[in-house]
């Protein structure tokens, strides 16, 4: 526990001193980019980790929010008219994805949002007169909360690490909460949670409506962060490269999305510069986290440390405790 | 009054009539024993009493309320709890945590988003109690993985105590058990208070017909022979069917 707790104590401490630290301004963007895609893996693994629901069309969501908030501040309104609207357009559309798409689950689950996504991918693409098509919308302004314009790349990196450190805490309290412990049965049982007399649907519904919502705050930091919006953000390899953080990361686990959206954000934005192929880089490092880590990076080094430390007994004297 | 009174209860999948015309008037308090053969259709009369499958026609009753249409769901509101003929439980989990989820299934707290389930007191300590009924409460914390099947078998037992339900479905309860381990289920059993009606199915008629009170034979979907433990056992329809010459 005191372990833990050290450990969380530095990681927050050098999460507060990124701008310091960090060689420049390049690098504080991408830091920044890590939150709001860890913000939209913690989204995503609610469903696929904790619910047993993979969503390949989480994109989309993520666009619709994000065209939301361009599309209104395109029209005249101001940044808290946008923000509010794309929080409600993107639960509205989560709500409707959901009654679709749970239906089902496993494979007709992950057609359905799949279907979904690339709907959405097509709306964006064509209907031009509210998305601009290929062209997109540029966003010309940052938000000015409290009278600190979000301009620079170190006020930006802070409003996304509060907003990070909040979507953390609701996770966190979600998960360990009744509701989360029974989403987490409807994953493993669940006949036996209808008959113990939980809604299924019910419960995944708001886990959908939970999600939905933290994938609309990904897509506001997302369109503020890079200021324009096209279908190139909302398309099928977007989609599924938001899971590959998870499951990189480790699927049901708390920190797992958070590593695994680092890993590629890291790939992509820095790696990339210094490898051509960084794209086979990425493949070959999540053949070997399938390989050796299936369980995901958080949870397998867990796993390792708990082995290296003896915390966990063999598997044979596990066995024998067992035993009456 | 009958805890469960179910009347003209049919079903089929396709041509294959797995419940045909079946009535049952059981009574509050009572220890009902369910045997036929393999595919007699008594598993499929389970999940037809709890909800899991929807009967093409008929009515159930239970406590005098006809849950016919009640979805699954609310059944367990309702009084209704069961065990499954395989095992089904939250093997991720401890023994705790499982019994927890009973216990919760039928309170408000379920939809609660922002408690910490840990520190819901009287939640766990309701789960200990249902644990120490049948035995487990010393190993209450220990991962599911790391039972034996006689414990987990225990366990279901002890998710649907916990709900305190009125009447209680025991799906083969001493399939793949061992002497030991069918000893100790058959006392969690035999300790269960007389307020709840028991309805058993099972096998092994070692354990089966001291726990009945009554026996229903069920033979391709059908009620064949139906009474007390003498009058069944000595019926010849129950030895050319199931108990064998």
């Amino acid at each position: 526990m005191t372990l833990r707790l050290v450990t969380l104590a530095i990681a927050l401490v050098a999460l507060v001193t990124v701008p310091f630290w960090m060689p420049g301004d390049y690098y504080v963007n991408v830091a920044s980019q890590i939150l709001f895609y860890g913000i939209f893996a913690l989204g995503l693994n609610i469903l696929a980790g904790y619910a047993g629901l993979v969503s390949l069309g989480h994109a989309g969501l993520l666009g619709i929010s994000a065209y939301a908030t361009g599309y209104m501040l395109q029209q005249g309104f101001g940044h808290p008219v946008a923000i509010v609207t794309a929080l409600a357009t993107g639960m509205v559309a989560m709500a409707i994805y959901a009654v679709l798409s749970l239906r089902t689950t496993g494979i007709g689950f992950i057609m359905i949002t799949l279907a979904l996504g690339e709907i959405i991918w097509g709306l964006a693409y064509r209907w031009i007169s509210i998305t601009g098509g290929d062209n997109g919308i540029n966003v010309h302004t940052r938000p000015h909360p409290f009278g600190i314009p979000l301009d620079s790349p170190n006020a930006f990196y802070y409003t996304t690490l509060v907003v990070f450190l909040i979507a953390l805490g609701t996770v966190t309290i979600f998960v360990r909460s009744p509701l989360g412990a029974a989403l987490m049965g409807t994953r493993d049982q669940p006949r036996r949670m209808n008959a113990l007399g939980y809604h299924v649907w019910g419960i995944r519904f708001w886990a959908c409506m939970f999600s939905g919502l933290l994938t609309a705050v990904a897509g506001i930091l997302f369109v503020y962060y890079n200021q324009f919006i096209s279908p190139q953000a909302v398309d099928l390899t977007a989609s599924a490269e938001v899971l590959l953080m998870v499951i990189a990361g480790g699927a049901g686990s708390l920190f797992g999305p958070i590593v695994g959206a680092a890993l590629v954000v890291i790939v992509k934005s820095v790696v990339s510069a210094y490898i051509t192929r960084w794209n086979m880089l990425l493949g070959v490092i999540f053949v070997g986290i399938v390989i050796f880590m299936p369980e995901g990076l958080v949870p397998g080094s867990v796993r390792l440390w708990k082995y290296m430390f003896r915390k966990t007994p063999p598997k044979d004297a596990a066995a024998a405790e067992a035993k009456p | 009054m009958s805890a469960l009174r179910i009347a003209g209860l049919r079903k089929s999948f396709g041509g294959l009539h797995v419940t045909r015309d079946v009535n049952l008037d059981i009574e509050a308090g009572e220890r009902r024993l369910i045997i036929g053969p393999n595919g007699a259709g008594k598993t499929t009369l389970f999940n037809q009493i709890t909800g899991e499958l929807t009967p093409d026609s008929g009515t159930i009753h239970l406590l005098g309320q006809d849950i016919t249409t009640v979805p699954s769901r609310r059944r367990a509101h309702l009084g209704m709890a069961r065990t499954y003929q395989i095992i089904t439980l939250f093997p991720n989990d401890s023994i705790s945590h499982n019994v927890c989820l009973a216990l919760l299934g039928l309170s408000p707290l379920r939809w609660n988003p922002f408690i910490d389930m840990k520190r819901q007191g009287h939640i766990v300590e309701d789960a200990k109690v249902a644990l120490k009924q049948v035995g487990l409460d010393a190993i209450a914390e220990r991962p599911l993985a790391q039972t034996s099947y006689g414990e987990r078998r225990r366990v279901e037992i002890a998710m649907a105590l916990a709900q305190k339900p009125k009447v209680l479905l025991l799906d083969e309860p001493f399939a793949g058990l061992s002497i030991d381990e069918r000893r100790d289920v058959h006392k969690c059993l035999m300790a269960i208070p007389r307020d709840v009606t028991m309805v058993m199915i099972e096998h092994n008629m070692d354990v089966a017909l001291e726990f009945a009170e009554r026996i229903t034979l069920l033979h391709f979907g059908e009620v064949i022979v139906e009474g007390t433990r003498s009058d069944v056992v000595n019926d010849p329809r129950t030895r050319e069917v199931y108990l064998g010459h």
